[in-house]
């Protein structure tokens, strides 16, 4: 038998030129997504069978411009490529080009060509480059590089097959070296490559410009090397400025010499028409407010279907366990702990595709980028950058992967003060709660005979939500101090067609996201919740049903009602009903008895399990039918004033709460697992809770 | 002498030369973006409120921030 063998390629290139469709068509759905260790970034990896003996393990770098980095993303590339120890250490990297902008491109190819990396240059959009009249000498191409050089097609996956068949030959770095260091560093680069035995002085050249990303790097040898570069006089960005300039001098010697024509700007007209609509002062915002108007539309209405079949299946589901197993307390943990945990995962999924089919269309389009264009400077006046603008909108769905989508932003206050304010979103779990509690204390009659007023209310607290985020990001902004400066320094992409495959690719990869990150803390907690609520000390869980039945005998009850009775005294005398009434003298002042306490306690999993946690304690039993609770809720009674239990003002101030407060431990996990640390997630949740108490409290007080 | 005029004072539709830069740290990433001393930058046009504004460069459309613009230095 043939021996088999692991080639590692790596994909490098700058934003926009195709990487990711080239990476799609090489692995297909032989992909996955895992983290870098140590940092957060994604790590895209998948594999590609080259032909039965050579397989390739492809791994997509962040989008690059050159080895220097900007994103906290783009830090892990200098990281592999410095590093010949790294597991992901490539055997290959193809660089992905855009032939409508060689020169950008070529500046990341001639660092790698240094760095000794044998190198392929794949020319990508050939067809555009053509149509705009650019013709490319490829032969002389190649042979200035002295880098094999194949046109492809990204989008059609013209030219892929050419690809693998040049992987698999035999791969050696360029001859050429085109970054000739200057005498004055000559020494202290051959010192720090004598000292780390490298084999090439660009790598050393790296070490020294880069010693505080490289993250392989000892502490010692970091010091070592800072005393180096100390007494050698190297100033990281006087060098790294002159051999940018450098470098771009010997491609426009190398542009000279391989574009045979070049191309007419005329190609971009029509780019330029559009964005002359889409940026424009009024039109422009009046387009983006109806494209989140429509997104909205989306989640919220499109969504219903999906998710209204989910919920019914899985209580049927949830019954049917409860039904066939036989009696215990581990099948009871399947039945009612675990099969309604892992539905109120799924139950997600159709707002966070459709959200994410939404974003990816408009980022493959080109437009994501005006919006960030747009934005940024009203954003700025609050402490927020263009690039906050995705995450905002993510988070409408969820804040889980909307946290993780702030990764894009370069600064780090930017980007900490966007993941701070992120969950004060209104997120799809708040949704069942609003809902209906909406429909609970707001009559549903029509303001004018055309707004309807519980989706008036319901608009306001999505309101309400967005002003928390941007008051709070306005306040940070004042608090958090950062000498590190913020950039815009971005690429506004010619308008183009999305490519399906790619948008397919990128909902896979979140709804992936989600459901491994916040799912299982979700599964979690929710196990953990149900033990609280079905256990208790033992003695008055032993009398719940004797109690009952000694309570109600002369209700004339039939069995489904006595046992919904049952489980509501079990509910009020286990461990979270006793936390109930503990938290009741705290919960009190804005208007709640202990059952809303218990129901605050279970919603800390997910905020919806408000409404199972309600239907199961008002002795409804698993029953979630919008109608019966919100009639049962109607006729609760409030002992102390002998009128309804759920006032509006009782209703408003839980609405302001679940509004503001963070009840989601999954969202706690990915900003601990974002911030690297628990101070950021601690402050976020202190601060979130006392600002949801505080205002549940005004408005229970001023309307009561 | 006249003072040395900087892309953030150009008007759209305007082309002028680059001659160089007022501020190192950024300096270093508009190189690698190709704003490179010598070569045109076109000034195209600029968000809704004046800030931030689109230039062609080495052939890339870039959106950069007045700020960022204001320490690019031209010839015109």
């Amino acid at each position: 038998m043939a021996e088999q063998r692991l080639l590692r390629v790596a994909l490098a290139g700058k934003p926009n030129s195709g990487k990711s469709s080239l990476f799609n068509h090489l692995t297909g759905l032989n992909q996955k997504i895992g983290n870098f260790p140590g940092v957060t970034v994604d790590k895209r990896i998948g594999i590609c069978n080259l032909d039965d003996r050579i397989q390739a393990e492809i791994i997509d770098l962040p989008g690059i411009y050159s080895l220097y980095p900007r994103t906290l993303d783009e830090k892990v590339v200098a990281e592999i490529l410095a590093d010949k120890k790294n597991r992901h250490y490539p055997d290959a990297v193809v660089l992905v080009a855009d032939a409508t902008n060689l020169k950008n491109c070529l500046l990341l190819c001639t660092q790698l060509m240094d760095l000794k990396l044998p190198t392929i240059l794949a020319l990508n959009m050939m067809d555009l480059a053509a149509q705009s009249g650019q013709s490319i000498d490829i032969q002389a191409l190649t042979s200035s590089l002295d880098v094999p050089v194949v046109m492809i097609n990204a989008r059609s996956g013209q030219g892929v097959y050419e690809l693998k068949q040049e992987l698999k030959t035999k791969l050696i770095p360029s001859s050429k070296t085109i970054f000739q260091l200057d005498n004055e560093i000559k020494k202290v680069v051959t010192k720090i490559k004598d000292r780390f035995h490298l084999t090439n002085n660009y790598e050393a050249y790296q070490f020294l410009q880069q010693t505080e990303n490289l993250v392989f790097l000892s502490e010692e040898e970091r010091n070592y090397i800072r005393k180096e570069a100390k007494e050698n006089q190297f100033f990281p960005h006087k060098y790294q400025g002159a051999e940018t300039v450098m470098r771009y001098g010997f491609i426009q010697d190398l542009l000279n010499k391989v574009i045979l024509k070049t191309s007419d700007p005329e190609w971009k007209k029509f780019s330029y028409r559009i964005d002359k609509v889409l940026t424009h002062k009024v039109w422009g915002y009046l387009i983006f407010f109806s494209v989140l108007f429509l997104i909205f539309q989306s989640i919220f209405a499109w969504a219903q279907i999906p998710m209204d079949f989910i919920d019914q299946s899985f209580t049927t589901l949830s019954n049917i366990a409860d039904n066939n197993l036989p009696d215990g307390p581990l099948f009871d943990l399947i039945s009612q702990g675990i099969v309604p945990g892992i539905g109120g995962i799924i139950i997600f999924i159709p707002q966070i595709v459709i959200l994410f089919a939404c974003i990816s269309i408009l980022e493959e389009s080109g437009y994501m980028a005006r919006v960030v264009f747009l934005m940024d400077k009203i954003m700025r006046k609050f402490g927020l950058s263009g690039k906050s603008v995705v995450p905002l909108i993510s988070g409408l769905a969820c804040a889980i992967p909307a946290i993780m989508a702030t990764r894009t932003i370069d600064n780090w206050k930017d980007r900490l003060i966007t993941i701070f304010v992120t969950p004060f979103m209104s997120c799809s779990a708040r949704l069942p709660v609003f809902t209906i509690l909406v429909a609970l204390i707001i009559p549903d009659d029509k303001i004018l005979g055309f707004f309807n007023y519980q989706g008036l209310v319901l608009m306001a607290l999505y309101i309400l939500g967005f002003l928390a985020a941007i008051l709070s990001a306005m306040a940070l902004k004042f608090l958090i101090k950062t000498k590190e400066r913020s950039y815009l320094i971005m690429e506004l992409p010619t308008y183009r067609k999305p490519r399906w495959a790619n948008v397919g690719y990128t909902i896979l990869e979140k709804t992936k996201a989600f459901v491994f990150e916040a799912g299982k803390i979700i599964l979690a907690i929710s196990i953990v919740l149900w033990v609280l609520a079905s256990y208790g000390p033992k003695q008055s869980m032993q009398e719940a049903e004797q109690k009952v039945l000694a309570q109600t005998s002369n209700q004339g009850l039939n069995d489904q009602q006595i046992r919904d009775h049952v489980a509501a005294y079990k509910l009020e005398h286990s461990y979270a009903g006793i936390i109930g009434k503990t938290i009741e003298p705290l919960i009190k002042p804005l208007g709640y008895d202990w059952k809303i306490g218990i129901a605050l306690i279970t919603s800390f999993a997910a905020r919806e399990v408000f409404v199972g946690t309600v239907a199961t304690i008002y002795s409804l039993g698993s029953s979630e039918d919008q109608l019966t609770i919100k009639k049962r809720l109607k006729s609760e009674i409030n002992p102390e004033t002998g009128g309804p239990r759920y006032t509006p003002a009782v209703g408003l101030s839980l609405l302001v709460f679940y509004t503001l407060a963070m009840q989601c431990m999954s969202t706690l996990a990915v900003v601990k697992r974002e911030t690297k640390g628990w101070k950021w997630p601690a402050i976020q949740l202190a601060y979130m809770t006392a600002l949801a108490y505080l205002s549940a409290f005004l408005v229970y007080q001023s309307l009561s | 002498m006249a003072r040395t005029k900087t892309v953030a004072e150009m008007v759209p539709g305007e082309t002028a030369v680059i001659s160089g830069f007022t501020d190192d740290e950024i300096s270093v990433k508009l190189l690698e973006m190709g704003f490179l001393p010598g070569t045109a930058v076109r000034f195209n046009f600029t968000a809704p409120f004046g800030d931030p504004v689109c230039v062609s460069v080495s052939g890339l459309d870039l959106s950069l921030r007045i700020s960022e613009a204001s320490t690019i230095t031209i010839l015109n």
